[in-house]
């Protein structure tokens, strides 16, 4: 499977999770997303989750990781699209994500890097 | 270990030897779910659940086999679905049982956290001889 494509626009990534992503392509992400932060001033990583139906403890551990680490090195992760279904399913599984903030979409995603929602991000970081 | 032997036509039987056949079998039983009227919510937990079992087959058990079949009692109806493998086996079932506990890089949910997701778990593991898990979810009526 292709790797997930990494996208720059304003200063920001951004990740789009395909519907059938495996846990290869998964770390493969994580890997990626990484480099680019550690490569160029990054105000932010947005990831894309409105197509997955499933996301399962690993999925979710690597989730949580991007933004653990991007947080280390001051970059804020927001993850945006998720289903009811899913969440639901999060919760009952037991999955905590202490360093992401959740968006509905993509442009409330955008909307809390940029500041233009106040105080959303500050979570204790 | 390998007893998955169901000439049912209605039975979805599928290989867990690499990453991409744990995303072939839940997706399966996602549709199959979808298309047996369980809610959203209920699809996506046994989905969720089928994927977590898949993985620790791949993982710890070196891959297995899977069977997704549709089952019925009284008054309700709904998806079972048996994962195994030969693998090394769970030496502490109770122990693999309770949250938290993991022998790989998780965070340790991936045997409880399924188990909640599913109406029914019935999990056999004998040591050096592998693991059986069988799941059960009934559509919400």
């Amino acid at each position: 499977m292709a790797n997930v494509p990494v996208l720059r626009s304003r200063g920001m990534l951004f990740v789009t999770l395909p519907e059938d992503i495996d846990d290869v392509v998964a770390r493969r992400m994580l890997d990626d997303l990484l480099r680019d932060i550690s490569r160029t001033r990054t105000n932010g990583v947005v990831i894309d989750i409105s197509a997955l139906d499933i996301v399962d403890s690993f999925l979710g551990r690597i989730v949580s990781e991007v933004a653990n680490c991007a947080s280390i090195m001051d970059v804020d992760t927001v993850v945006c699209g998720m289903r009811p279904s899913v969440a639901m399913t999060l919760v009952e599984l037991g999955m905590e994500f202490p360093k992401v903030t959740f968006a509905m979409n993509m442009d409330h995603a955008t909307d809390l890097l940029a500041g233009e929602v106040p105080d959303a991000l500050d979570k204790d970081r | 270990m390998h007893s998955i032997r169901i000439d049912d036509p209605d039975c979805f039987q599928h290989s867990i030897a690499n990453p991409i056949d744990v995303v072939v079998l839940r997706k399966h039983v996602l549709d199959r779910a979808r298309e047996m009227g369980f809610d959203s919510a209920g699809s996506t937990k046994l989905a969720t659940a089928v994927s977590e079992l898949a993985r620790n087959a791949l993982e710890h058990g070196g891959g297995g086999e899977a069977a997704c079949c549709p089952c019925t009692e009284p008054g309700r109806s709904g998806l079972r679905v048996v994962i195994e493998d030969e693998g090394p086996g769970i030496p502490d079932v109770l122990k693999a049982m309770s949250d938290g506990y993991t022998t790989g890089g998780g965070m340790g949910l991936g045997l409880p956290g399924a188990k909640r997701l599913v109406d029914d778990m019935k999990l056999i593991s004998l040591p050096g001889r592998g693991t059986r898990v069988e799941i059960v979810k009934w559509t919400r009526m």
